[in-house]
């Protein structure tokens, strides 16, 4: 469970920075009056779909620092053999990173005007996404045709869990995207697309932070660094 | 009052929200079944979560009566009995307390109290309700598929849950853990919302340490339940898998009836880490917002501000931090560490510090009060009563010495049932004789809430308090039917007939606080925007029931905090929370 309780010691630090710059010191009893606030205060204030969004990649992050607390722990277990990682996901990690960069692409689109460079860059991230499933699928392919089926071995169990997962998330995102591009195709309000498509965006960058650290995981590259981190502190 | 530097006369621009930006309805249907109006939404959970609470209430009878009177019911068998145990536990902590508290409670009352027009994300909000029904209705469905609900405890324990000796192996459990996932999808939408409009949506001049006690619990109980959730979602999606492909998350190597399994090698204990690290904020997530609910009833029907207003906010957010810490107090007899035992014991007996410092605070806020023993107020005291009965034995059970042989006796079911059954439940009575007439317009019936509420204070204690002592004799729960033993005396099974019978009346005193809530919303007296005269900005709309928007065309303005009550010099005894300063020229100063 360090895993989890490392990520929740993230978030406090986040919230307990926060709650700092609210007054909590305050004698509200003795305070009468219109007292200005954080919002009024801070230059550029926070669109409510961006905080939200911040608050749902929390409760995403929380998800996955559990599912990986949990493969941390059964991989401890005797019976655990870990698969060969098909060479494929390098691939589809490339293709993921390739969305990303289209979003932020639309993203630098959007704040120059630019509506063509918008659609391209949603079209192109959307597509590399698309791609990156049926990679995904792909892979699933691979390694139940070599023979390691999602329950012969808990390694398995957990690298078809977790991608999964991952890959229903971009899924949630793919039907966002779908909405913003059908939106751009119709010629809406730059304004309020320059929101959109930067929300898209900023999923799209935490997705796949969240995949990279899966892929550590699945590669066992996080146990080398665990180690040396260990080793480093003896 | 201390000078803060602001200008009152200046021209404070009018905080008005344009009229596009608010979701209009257009038809019947949108407005009273697909709302996305916070309020609808909120008596929508608040009907559902009802409804299935009853379920749950009429299982609690069947319990009661296999206990008082084994043998007697020839209709309740030890399955059943274990699929009644698994339900009413169930139902009773996510989908009606949870559900009520924050979807019910907190879709009416955040944007009212904070001064907005509605929730941030009204479409997300009303999805939030139907993925909440679904779950419901997914949970309820498991009592006519064949072999009927789970049994395997509300814990949903592996590997014992997804055993053939468990009923409801086949589909029970199967679409129990379906309607959990669903469940915090659901919550999870709303969530988002009541969060987010704390954030960004409060008023102006509402600044976070002017918000009343009930936001604060609600905010934090949701932030914590959002963040614990995921906890029980990957557990219950983790379940499915053994379940159904065969995986060994958490399943062992089994031999049954001879057989060896195709199981092996799993960690029934990572799913009581993974259970219980959702499963300890839960407590918190429903006290939260008891809490709050408890702190505003106490102050205003005392006639007194809060008792140290900060330290309750300060309490708060401890609380809901430090709860992700002390899981494994739930987990003592599963072998740990010592050392672990030892170290969530004392994160457990912390937590002690800032809940004793709210318990404090409500009593030296009803010091010297103006105590108006209304029904709220009623229900408010005896909150803070059984709260204190039910944290006093969690200090028992907190420490790992007391904990390991009271451990599976009916004293811990006393326990939870003292401090997150009863006591939330008082916070949720309390809460709805206070805000009925808001959300109606008319009070509830004065004397059937006196009924309801000695009987079920009364009522309750006679059911958990003499339990206490059947777990000091050893008496194990989750039993069917304890038989012949050398250590239970035949007195205990007097006492526990008597706790049935106290059970089926405190159930029949809710079927007139049922009929209370129906013909009240008829017959009841009108009850005026502000009946309680209390300051807080939920009771200064412009209409009551508050209209579509919350308010009129401009939004409130807030000056003070919610707590002016019995002010030295003002003119009544309360001040509402937009009510400008006496002596500013600022419209509509006139108290």
């Amino acid at each position: 469970m360090s895993v989890i309780i490392l990520f929740m010691a993230g978030i406090a630090a986040i919230a307990g920075w926060w709650l700092s710059q609210q007054r909590l010191a305050a004698k509200p009893w003795l305070e009468e009056g219109v007292i200005a606030d954080w919002r009024e205060e801070s230059p550029s204030s926070l669109a409510p779909a961006k905080i939200g969004l911040g608050v749902f990649l929390a409760v995403v992050g929380s998800l996955f620092a559990l599912f990986i607390s949990a493969y941390s722990m059964r991989m401890s277990m005797v019976d655990w053999r870990a698969l060969p990682v098909p060479k494929l996901l390098w691939f589809n990690t490339g293709v993921l990173v390739t969305s990303s960069i289209a979003l932020q692409w639309a993203h630098v689109a959007a704040r120059r005007n630019d509506m063509d460079g918008v659609i391209v860059g949603l079209c192109a991230g959307g597509a590399s996404a698309v791609t990156f499933l049926v990679g995904q699928l792909l892979a699933w392919q691979q390694l139940s045709v070599a023979g390691y089926f999602v329950a012969s071995n808990p390694a398995n169990s957990f690298f078809y869990l977790i991608t999964a997962m991952h890959g229903l998330h971009l899924m949630g995102g793919l039907v966002a995207l779908g909405r913003t591009t059908a939106k751009a195709w119709r010629g809406a309000d730059m304004t309020r697309m320059r929101l959109s498509v930067e929300l898209c965006a900023i999923y799209w960058h935490f997705l796949l932070l969240v995949w990279l650290v899966l892929l550590g995981l699945l590669t066992g590259w996080t146990d080398d660094f665990v180690d040396i981190c260990r080793q480093l502190l003896t | 009052m201390v000078d803060v530097p602001y200008d009152a006369t200046a021209d404070i621009p009018l905080a008005e929200v344009g009229e596009v930006e608010l979701y209009h309805p257009r038809s019947w249907w949108t407005r009273y079944v697909f709302s996305q109006d916070a309020k609808v939404i909120a008596i929508q959970y608040s009907l559902t979560a009802s409804a299935i609470g009853l379920v749950a209430l009429v299982l609690s009878w069947l319990m009661r009566l296999q206990l008082g009177f084994p043998g007697t019911f020839s209709f309740i068998d030890a399955n059943q009995y274990l699929q009644f145990i698994t339900m009413h536990g169930m139902i009773m902590v996510i989908y009606l307390l949870t559900a009520l508290f924050l979807g019910g409670f907190g879709n009416y009352l955040i944007p009212l109290m904070v001064g907005a027009r509605d929730m941030v994300f009204p479409y997300v909000n009303m999805l939030s309700y139907w993925v909440y029904l679904l779950a419901v209705l997914v949970l309820a469905s498991t009592f006519f598929v064949p072999g009927g609900p789970t049994g395997a405890g509300w814990t949903l324990y592996p590997p014992q849950a997804i055993l053939s000796g468990t009923p409801g192996q086949d589909w029970g459990i199967i679409l129990m853990l379906s309607s959990l996932i669903l469940f915090i999808i659901g919550f999870t939408m709303g969530g988002l919302n009541y969060v987010v409009t704390v954030l960004q949506a409060r008023t102006r001049g509402m600044t976070l340490m002017r918000l009343p006690l009930t936001v604060w619990g609600i905010f934090t109980a949701t932030v914590m339940a959002l963040l614990a959730f995921p906890a029980l979602f990957v557990a219950s999606v983790m379940m499915l898998f053994d379940r159904l492909l065969g995986t060994s998350f958490f399943m062992p190597s089994l031999v049954e009836m001879g057989q060896q399994m195709k199981y092996g090698g799993g960690s029934p204990i990572l799913f009581q880490h993974l259970f219980w690290f959702f499963g300890h904020p839960e407590v918190y997530i429903v006290a939260l917002p008891a809490f709050g609910i408890i702190s505003d009833l106490i102050s205003v029907h005392a006639r007194k501000n809060i008792f140290g207003y900060r330290m309750m906010v300060w309490a708060i957010v401890a609380i809901g931090a430090l709860s992700f810490v002390v899981w494994a107090h739930h987990m003592y007899v599963s072998g740990m560490h010592p050392y672990f035992g030892f170290f969530f014991a004392t994160t457990t007996l912390i937590i002690a510090i800032p809940t004793a410092i709210k318990v404090y605070n409500w009593v030296l806020t009803l010091w010297r009060g103006d105590i108006h023993l209304t029904v709220p107020m009623l229900f408010a005291l005896a909150f803070i009563i059984t709260f204190v009965n039910g944290g006093l034995t969690g200090l028992f059970l907190g420490n790992v010495v007391v904990d390991v042989p009271l451990s599976d006796t009916m004293f811990v079911v006393a326990h939870f049932h003292m401090v997150m059954g009863i006591a939330p439940i008082m916070a949720v009575f309390g809460g709805i004789y206070h805000w009925y007439p808001k959300v109606t317009g008319r009070m509830l019936n004065e004397a059937l809430g006196r009924f309801h509420f000695w009987v079920s204070f009364l009522g309750a204690y006679a059911v958990f308090f003499p339990m206490h002592y059947l777990g000091l004799l050893g008496m194990p729960r989750r039993y069917h039917d304890i038989g012949e033993t050398a250590f239970v005396p035949a007195s205990a099974h007097d006492l526990n007939a008597f706790m049935s019978v106290a059970a089926l009346i405190v159930g029949f005193a809710q079927l007139v606080f049922l009929f209370n809530l129906i013909w009240s919303l008829f017959k009841g007296k009108e009850a005026g925007g502000n009946p309680w005269g209390a300051a807080s900005l939920e009771w200064q709309t412009p209409q009551t029931p508050p209209g579509h928007g919350n308010w009129g065309k401009e939004l409130p303005l807030v000056y003070r905090w919610a707590y002016d009550y019995s002010v030295p010099g003002a003119i009544r005894d309360f001040v509402p929370q937009n009510e400008p300063p006496a002596g500013s020229l600022a419209q509509g100063a006139q108290p």
